[in-house]
């Protein structure tokens, strides 16, 4: 993309640039969720949509997730386009049903004759000093359900690229904004028309040594992990797969093949979560290529504690990665 | 055959006309059910099967006052409201025997109909779990400006569900077209529900400003009167209301549920099904009007139990779906 056109955007920024420019492009896209009108939401993503599109589209709901998301599925099988907003990833436990049991289900058990199109917008990631009930990355529970998909952008560009396609996407799709991005990580985003297609890995630093896959935030850490290992002489090859399902399967395997060493980092539960799922696809896939068995790295296997010493504790960082990669590849 | 002078008026003839059709309607729905029951103790049909005979009158009378591009949602107990919505019987056993000539293709079966031509949203398991669904669909019809209204029937047991009441706040506050109908069938399961239902019931949706009503759930007549102003005030942009029909459920929970008497006497089941047998109600009343006669309901009768037959051998005949089927209709 030419310089001139160029402009840094906040992740914020990006995420509610998506929502505006689909909303002028269908009136059937309208926003529901908690104080998402005037107040545009606490992070202030949103703020602006209700001013342009009124309060028959950006609708502010009771503090009912589980209400709203079911009344999602139903706009949703009827002619709307609806994103909701749950305001922290921890609530997602409220729209279980409504997620895993109706808008996962609606298309495959009506034989394919009804379609659930919406998006779940949500967050996750710690280090906010929120404590243990707003702070959690709970993404794998959905990435877990067949007949969702699940979208983890890491940059304003893709956050943008990627927004627009899961509102134009026949399925519900639920989008995980990592909240510390969305004022203090701006990057290039052009002003054009573009979107991102689902299943598409997206290299973000080329390295022969060793693949760092990381999820959402963690593609920061593996890129600021990937400039420690540069210092020793250690080239790191950062692979970021935006969507959890669709997964892309052959970049990640691809990337493991050519390097021979992987770390997976994703800042939900390291058991039974995503990195497991990652690191069993590659393992599977580029088993002849590795020299080392695939390393997992996530959140450790307690509540999020709300101390910052503690808190800072439960989650991958540049340094612990940089740690783990030098050891995988032998450098003391 | 002779029709009393005194009603031999053009709205009589058109009343009569309503009524003998309302008639044919519970005689194919509680026939229906009968050649289910007969399907399963064969053991012809897979899975659960809970019947619907006894409450044919709120099925017809609620769906007799909706036009066909109306909404409903169902429930696990759902064949009389796909029926009465307009469902054909041959697709609806085809389905219920995981036939690919079925509603879904086979993979819905006796819980889940769905019919996007006849307006069903989709019969439900989770107890409670489309009163979102219906909610959303109300949205819709209020935000694209079309004259549809929408019909949520459930059970008295989804009266423990939290997520109606989040439903039924919103419907209210955005004035949504929805009309909420309650089955009171007396058993919550095996369970009778003043065991687990406090207070009065339509109280619970008057405290949040819906119009609620009651109805004797076994007399059409009475059900289709009170559900005709209720839709016709959502129609016309009057919000949404809350219906409870009084109704009783002659078998048990699902078909293998043989011994009741620690939940119910049989004197009690005797009493609903001799003197408050829905189609008997009718037939009576039918008579009385001099509406009709004994021959005509044989006929009717007659009618409907080849038409029945003629339904099952298909859905017996008809080919299961391909085991490549499977994969099909996850993602649309």
């Amino acid at each position: 993309m030419p310089d001139a056109i160029t402009r840094e955007l906040s992740f914020g920024q990006a995420v509610r640039e998506a929502l505006a420019e689909e909303m002028r492009r269908d009136s059937r896209v309208c926003i529901f969720g908690e104080d998402v009108a005037e107040a545009g939401t606490p992070f202030k993503v949103l703020s602006g949509l209700v001013e342009e599109f009124g309060t028959e589209r950006v609708l502010d709901t009771p503090i009912s997730e589980a209400g709203f998301t079911g009344i999602a599925v139903g706009a949703a099988m009827t002619g709307l386009r609806p994103v909701v907003d749950i305001m922290f990833g921890d609530f997602i436990t409220l729209t279980m049903d409504q997620m895993v049991n109706q808008a996962a289900k609606v298309h495959y058990m009506s034989g394919g004759a009804w379609k659930v199109p919406m998006v779940m917008r949500t967050t996750l990631g710690a280090t906010r000093r929120s404590g243990a009930q707003h702070s959690q990355s709970l993404h794998a529970w959905f990435s877990h359900v067949p007949g969702l998909k699940v979208v983890m952008p890491s940059t304003p560009y893709d956050a943008k690229g990627l927004l627009k396609t899961a509102i134009r996407d026949e399925n519900p799709v639920v989008f995980f904004e990592d909240k510390m991005m969305y004022t203090k990580l701006k990057g290039p985003v052009p002003a054009e028309e573009y979107t991102i297609p689902f299943g598409v890995a997206d290299v973000k630093r080329v390295g022969r040594d060793i693949t760092l896959v990381g999820t959402s935030s963690m593609v920061q850490v593996a890129l600021g992990a990937a400039s420690l290992l540069e210092e020793i002489g250690v080239s790191a090859e950062v692979v970021d797969p935006r969507t959890m399902w669709p997964l892309d399967e052959k970049a990640l395997i691809d990337s493991a093949k050519k390097t021979s060493r992987v770390i997976v980092i994703d800042e939900g539960y390291e058991r039974y979560g995503v990195t497991a799922e990652i690191a069993a696809v590659i393992a599977e896939g580029a088993f002849y290529n590795l020299d080392a068995p695939v390393k997992r790295m996530g959140a450790m296997h307690i509540p999020i504690p709300f101390s910052p010493p503690l808190e800072d504790a439960t989650v991958p960082t540049e340094k612990s990665v940089f740690e783990v990669a030098r050891k995988l590849c032998g450098r003391t | 055959m002779t029709i009393a002078t005194d009603k031999s008026t053009a709205s009589s003839g058109t009343q009569a006309g309503q009524w003998m059709r309302a008639y044919r309607q519970m005689v194919s729905i509680r026939m229906f059910e009968e050649q289910v029951n007969e399907l399963y103790t064969r053991a012809l049909m897979p899975g659960l099967a809970h019947l619907y005979i006894g409450e044919e009158a709120v099925a017809v009378g609620i769906c007799e006052t909706l036009r066909a591009d109306d909404y409903i949602t169902s429930t696990h107990r759902g064949h009389g409201h796909c029926l009465a919505k307009g469902a054909s019987p041959d697709r609806m056993f085809a389905e219920l025997l995981g036939k690919k000539a079925g509603y879904c293709k086979g993979k819905g079966g006796s819980m889940h109909i769905a019919d996007p031509a006849t307006g069903n949203l989709g019969a439900n398991a989770i107890v409670a779990g489309s009163v979102g669904i219906a909610t959303g669909a109300a949205l819709s019809a209020k935000r694209l400006g079309t004259d549809r209204v929408a019909v949520c029937f459930f059970g008295e047991g989804a009266l423990g569900q939290g997520v109606l009441y989040e439903v039924m706040n919103v419907a209210s506050l955005w004035k949504l077209p929805v009309i909420y109908v309650c089955e009171n069938n007396l058993y919550t399961e095996y369970t009778h529900y003043t065991e687990t239902t406090a207070g009065d019931i339509p109280a619970r949706a008057a405290a949040f400003g819906l119009q609620a009503e009651a109805a004797d759930g076994q007399d059409v007549r009475a059900v289709y009167a009170t559900a005709s102003r209720l839709v016709d005030r959502a129609r016309r942009g009057g919000g949404p209301s809350f219906l409870v029909c009084n109704t009783y459920r002659y078998t048990g929970h699902h078909v293998g549920d043989i011994n009741r008497e620690y939940y119910r006497s049989k004197e009690e089941e005797k009493l609903w099904k001799t003197e408050r047998d829905p189609i008997k109600l009718l037939a009576d009343w039918l008579v009385e009007q001099g509406f009709a006669d004994s021959a005509q309901f044989s006929t009717i009768q007659s009618e409907v139990e080849s038409e029945m037959k003629k339904a099952v051998e298909f859905a017996v005949a008809a080919p299961y779906p391909g085991v490549a089927e499977v994969e099909q209709d996850v993602y649309a």
